[in-house]
């Protein structure tokens, strides 16, 4: 199964052995396979709206940063708790700050 | 809240590397894999109570190691291979930071790769290599392993307990083998992972048309082991060959769980991220050279597929080379018998047939139910119906697979039904 684990914020400010760690950690992921993909996100975004066939486009940047999206890792997992577990080696190493995990289903 | 899951999701993570660390430092696969038990147990016990510990895989560690000096302060007076263990442990423990923590906190890609070699050594039968696989290095449980091979518990029970009995008399060094030996020993731990695969890939009995935990579990210490060996290119190749052939199995199976073939799949089904990843992997494999191993031809052959985006664009004439490849080098019936649809689908049914039929007299093709199930597609296509009819009721009779059998069943129903084109 694919779960899409996104941070909406984090308060710690990354320190040169966190990036280290973290580098490690997605390095360990890639190659065990379980990690997907991951990146972190800009806070200026495009919105887009389509009604009635017609697509609205508004530029960013939006205001309420704290449900801002600003980082993601789609991972595969055998279960919500293994992802679970996967997503709080992540935080044991980043720190204080929030973020959600959703099941991503198949094409 | 039920923590079970989430201790089970724990020791899916911790448990290889635990067993691999556990085994250097004790010597000993059957012990190591005990131990490691009793972490779990105790775990499972003390967890619900005090909840999962921040750093669950230091607490696994740290409990195994206790254990350990446990078993040995009490084996000590059996023999001196213990008596001399336990005095070591005993006196890196007085030292404070002990190379027992080291042994089991460093980087332990090296264990887990010998771990897989010895799992998977030749003084094991191929049934026990596969069953004390998945134990130490699936950390699955007897139990899970014998639902997915469709064997009495017992049975793998069994194995696994003579696996590390002949383990413990071989005694074999815990390490990489030397180069003179390393192609053949890597060959073994391919085969096994392969062999997994295989089985979760197309049950060989019963109802259950995949068994996805094998594949996963094959595909995933696959990736770990080409993280672990980057320039052997048939670990790639054979990484390479799970990724593509996984990328269908949302593909494979129909609603009522009946198996659809190949051309009839939906493509827009095929998880492209495991092709992308399949193909990448098989690039690799052929940059080092690799290109005509077992593993990267096949994986070739399910890249021919995966590379089509419609069935009319399959390069059928590459998949019948490459089907010739695979049989020279490994010579088989069954990789004959897939040259013949290749050949049948680039040249032509009655080129197909010509094949087929030199392998009519195989002995172990007589009762293999593709050999007649193929015949009857190529017959059919010749508009020799009655002939196609036989064939593919044979077929039919053969399989053991119930869903398979079905399928097959459909399409006699299908040659005997009158064409709708001549009807009113």
């Amino acid at each position: 199964m694919r779960y899409l684990m996104t941070t909406t914020s984090n308060d710690s400010q990354p320190t040169p052995q966190m990036m280290e760690e973290m580098g490690r950690y997605v390095q360990e992921g890639f190659q065990a396979g379980w990690l997907v993909a991951t990146g972190g996100l800009s806070p200026q975004k495009t919105h887009l709206r389509s009604s009635g066939g017609k697509v609205t486009v508004v530029d960013g940047p939006f205001a309420e940063a704290k449900e801002a999206v600003v980082g993601f890792a789609l991972i595969e997992a055998e279960s919500l708790e293994q992802a679970l577990e996967l997503s709080k080696r992540f935080w044991s190493i980043v720190g204080d700050g929030e973020g959600d995990i959703q099941e991503v289903f198949g094409p | 809240m039920d923590v079970r899951p989430a201790i089970e999701a724990v020791w899916r993570i911790e448990a290889a590397r635990l067993v691999a660390g556990l085994v250097r430092v004790v010597r000993d696969v059957g012990l190591a894999e005990e131990l490691a038990q009793d972490a779990l147990v105790a775990a499972l016990e003390q967890w619900p109570e005090s909840g999962i510990p921040d750093n669950p895989g230091a607490w696994l560690i740290g409990t195994a190691k206790h254990r350990a000096i446990d078993h040995f302060r009490r084996a000590k007076r059996l023999d001196r291979k213990h008596e001399e263990l336990a005095r070591e442990l005993e006196l890196q423990q007085d030292s404070g930071e002990s190379e027992f923590d080291a042994a089991l906190e460093e980087d332990l890609g090296d264990d887990l790769l010998r771990l897989m070699f010895i799992a998977c050594h030749p003084v094991l039968s191929t049934d026990n290599r596969v069953a004390l696989t998945l134990r130490v290095l699936g950390g699955l449980t007897t139990d899970e392993i014998a639902r997915a091979f469709l064997v009495p518990e017992p049975t793998v029970a069994q194995r696994i307990v003579r696996a590390k009995r002949t383990l413990a008399e071989a005694n074999p060094p815990f390490e990489v083998p030397p180069p003179a030996e390393l192609a053949d020993r890597l060959a073994d731990v391919l085969e096994v992972l392969y062999l997994i695969f295989n089985e979760g890939y197309s049950a060989t009995a019963g109802d259950d048309w995949m068994r996805p935990a094998l594949c996963e579990e094959a595909m995933r210490l696959g990736r770990v082991l080409a993280g672990l060996m980057p320039k052997e290119p048939e670990v790639h190749g054979l990484v390479a060959l799970m990724e593509i052939q996984t990328s269908r199995s949302a593909a494979r199976t129909g609603p009522g769980g009946e198996p659809i073939p190949l051309l009839e799949q939906d493509r827009g089904r095929w998880d492209q991220l495991l092709i992308r990843r399949g193909l990448a992997a098989l690039g690799r494999a052929e940059e080092l050279g690799g290109a005509h191993g077992r593993y990267a031809l096949q994986a070739a052959l399910a890249a021919c597929h995966a590379r089509a985006r419609t069935p009319e664009e399959t390069d059928w004439v590459r998949i019948a080379a490459l089907y010739a490849e695979l049989g020279a080098l490994t010579p088989s019936p069954v990789i004959e018998l897939n040259r013949a649809v290749a050949v049948g689908m680039a040249y032509g049914p009655a080129a197909g047939l010509e094949v087929i039929d030199a392998l009519r007299d195989e002995p172990t093709m007589r009762r293999y139910h593709l050999l007649p199930a193929v015949r009857g597609d190529l017959l059919a296509k010749l508009g020799r119906t009655e002939e196609a009819r036989q064939e593919l009721t044979r077929a039919a009779e053969l399989t053991r697979n119930a869903q398979e059998r079905a399928v097959l069943m459909g399409r006699v129903t299908a040659l005997e039904a009158p064409d709708p084109g001549v009807q009113p």
